[in-house]
């Protein structure tokens, strides 16, 4: 069965591997009604029919590898808490807010009772005592949902005391959020739980499976992450590991969106789909629209470098695409065509993280600023070439040494490796600079066309509907 | 004014109860506040501050660093145009001059009806459906200039009451945990044990 349903916005089946989507087929999918009927909850039973530890084992040799961002494995994680230090807390990170970034919403909203389900297995194997489950404020449908399942679940007694009458006992608190990004770093997460701003701690020592909520020890997983566990439990690691590939087995939601034919919400195969069957295959995206040519695009959320035609024979595999020179980071793709303004698509993404900086470290607070007045004058056709390079001055301060790029094998550069080193506390300061260094690298010609014809064209849009 | 109603207290308490801090409350119960008048009012700061055991100044310094709560009125409609990448390159920027001109605002301001107030807004995990928009948190999709003139005039004649509550009141469902199903919070420093379940045998 393929197709778009009109009930989840977005999302686009198609005849592949279902592990996380696989109710959204049905309009009533977030009911625990419907979610009883397709095996809910059976996961959460067969869990419990085991020793905790034994279910942690199997997490692990799963390598279920975490979805929010920076893809390390969900039960290696698990084991980073200390010994013997108890409450521990598992927060569960529903911010979603990466531009471009289109997943956990649709999961909180279309399978809630899967949500709940993995908290409440990721409790029972890491000996985790209260959850957590924090949803971005702005999505009130999403609140709702996960409120109506949780306190169905509740009643039904799936969460709470006794759990099916065992002798494991959890909250599940909904928590939720009140506008800011930033507030999706996991210490910054923690601190906004706690009461307070929701800035940034520094790491070491604030790894929050070490010193987390209230200090104590503390698993942050994301959503997605979270929602592969029902489906582990019920098929085991190996049924698992049998899809994708060694290094990221399982599958994926990918969020595509820009200029291509069908925009939308995929789950694919984690290490084998490539982004060029993602962008071109006809049960994806079907190409570019209007026939146009494909220029750029973000592999993997507003933070990552961007890639251009030379690199779409990389599949989802974390080592390759940073290998490459980016990361795959959310799972959102943002493609641009021909037609686009590079300069001012950029600007669109450093706005945002300038915008979004909490103004704890210098670097981010000043250079991102910085970065978007630049890059205005310039897009709006009064910048001078000093411009340019000030741009990467400022870069430099924010991430010193060469920043990560995609090769190209028409202006003959080769690719600088992912990761990046960094002046800042979180990521959000070099993500301000990420796009505007990908586009200098791979589009410097029209950053200086907007200089050289300075004032004789009219400001242009980003893009256009069609 | 604007101290919590008699209900909204009682909620208030129901919800710190939940947490092994009362501080942790403190975002549930600026949602709570800007639910009751529409807005943040400094009674109310100073009503949660005196509920979680904080200075109302401390209140004030979590609350103002969320872009979702107010601290004076806004229109009855919060409407939010997403202008991040993906909606721009969808053409965000003609919908927001569009927007501006249908409602006679800049962006940033409200009507003088009291009807709308019209925000530019980051990236709303919608993008595959660009260029798109919230009002009081609520999508719309794929967002052309006829549908915008059509939702507009959709909320100023009360079409859409039904689907959409007036600025301030987000989830219109919550979260209630029966006294008899729920383990309950405790400070963490009383608990020193591993949960009962880590025992190395099978729960079940
Ligand atoms: C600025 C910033 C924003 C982030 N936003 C999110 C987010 O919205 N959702 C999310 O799950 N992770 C986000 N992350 C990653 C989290 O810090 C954390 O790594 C993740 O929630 C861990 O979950 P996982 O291991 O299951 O992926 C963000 C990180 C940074 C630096
Ligand atoms: S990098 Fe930016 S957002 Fe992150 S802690 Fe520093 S100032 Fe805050
Ligand atoms: S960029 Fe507009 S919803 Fe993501």
């Amino acid at each position: 069965m393929s197709g778009t349903y009109a009930h989840a916005p977005g999302f686009i089946a198609g005849d592949r591997p279902k592990i996380v989507t696989s109710r959204f087929e049905y309009e009533d999918s977030y009911t625990l009604r419907r979610f009883l009927a397709t095996d809910g909850y059976q996961g959460l039973r067969a869990a419990l029919g085991r020793a905790a530890n034994e279910v942690h084992d199997e997490v692990k040799s799963a390598t279920v590898l975490g979805r929010g961002g920076a893809g390390f494995p969900a039960g290696t994680k698990w084991g980073l808490t200390p010994q013997g230090v108890y409450p521990r807390y598992l927060v569960v990170n529903g911010d979603e807010s990466e531009p471009g970034t289109y997943k956990d919403r649709l999961l909180m909203e279309r399978d809630p009772h899967q949500l709940i389900e993995g908290c409440l297995i990721a409790c029972y194997a890491a000996g985790l005592s209260q959850c957590f489950l924090y949803i971005r404020g702005e999505m009130a449908l999403a609140q709702e949902r996960v409120a109506a399942a949780l306190n169905d679940a509740y009643a039904a007694g799936y969460v709470g005391k006794n759990i099916l009458g065992s002798n494991f006992s959890v909250d599940i608190v909904l928590h939720w959020g009140a506008g800011a990004y930033v507030v999706g770093e996991e210490t910054a997460l923690i601190e906004s739980l706690e009461g307070n701003r929701g800035m940034p701690r520094l790491k070491p020592p604030y790894f929050p499976a070490a010193i987390g909520l209230y200090g104590q020890p503390t698993i942050v997983n994301n959503v997605e992450t979270l929602a592969n566990l029902p489906w582990l439990m019920l098929n085991g690691a190996e049924a698992y590991t049998a899809i994708g590939t060694k290094t990221s087995p399982g599958t994926r939601m990918v969020a595509v969106s820009g200029h291509v034919k069908r925009p939308g919400v995929y789950e694919i195969i984690n290490g084998i789909t490539t982004f060029r069957d993602l962008l071109y295959k006809e049960e994806f995206c079907g190409g570019i629209r209007n026939g146009n040519q494909l220029k750029a695009f973000v592999p993997g959320g507003g933070s990552a470098p961007w890639f251009t035609e030379d690199q779409l024979d990389i599949p989802f595999e974390g080592p390759q695409a940073g290998a490459a020179g980016s990361m795959l980071g959310s799972g959102a793709v943002m493609v641009m065509d021909e037609t686009t303004d590079i300069p001012a698509a950029a600007l669109t993404l450093t706005r945002f993280y300038a915008h979004e900086s909490c103004g704890k470290c210098t670097p981010c607070r000043e250079g991102g600023t910085w970065l978007e007045r630049i890059l205005s004058r310039v897009v709006d056709g009064k910048g001078t070439m000093a411009d340019l390079d000030q741009l990467i001055e400022v870069g430099t301060s924010i991430c010193p040494g060469d920043f990560p790029h995609a090769s190209n094998a028409k202006l003959g550069i080769s690719a600088v490796p992912f990761p990046y080193k960094m002046n800042t506390i979180c990521f959000v300061g070099p993500s301000a600079y990420a796009p505007v260094n990908s586009a200098l690298v791979l589009f410097r010609e029209e950053f200086e066309a907007k200089i050289v014809k300075r004032n004789t064209i009219p400001v242009t849009a980003v893009g256009a509907a069609s | 004014m604007s101290r919590f109603t008699e209900d909204n207290a009682r909620l208030a308490k129901e919800i710190i109860g939940r947490y092994p801090r009362p501080r942790s409350a403190m975002i549930p119960l600026l949602h709570l506040a800007q639910q009751q008048s529409g807005y943040v009012t400094n009674d109310a700061m100073v009503h949660i501050g005196e509920l979680v055991g904080a200075t109302s100044a401390e209140v004030y310094g979590t609350a103002s660093f969320y872009e979702m709560f107010k601290f004076e009125p806004v229109g009855k409609y919060l409407v939010n145009i997403c202008g991040t990448m993906s909606c721009a390159l969808m053409g965000s920027e003609e919908l927001m001059h569009h927007a501006e001109h249908k409602l006679g605002v800049k962006v940033g301001g409200t009507t003088s009806d009291g009807m709308f107030t019209l925000e530019h807004a980051e990236c709303q995990a919608a993008c595959t459906e660009a260029p798109c928009l919230q009002v009081n948190y609520r999508y719309r999709f794929r967002v052309t200039p006829e549908s915008f003139d059509s939702l507009i005039d959709d909320l100023s004649a009360g079409r859409l009451t039904a689907e959409i509550p007036d600025h301030g009141t987000v989830a219109k469902v919550l979260q209630h945990i029966p006294a008899d199903r729920g383990v309950g919070a405790v400070p963490p420093e009383s608990v020193t044990e591993a949960p009962e379940w880590l025992n190395g045998k099978a729960a079940l």
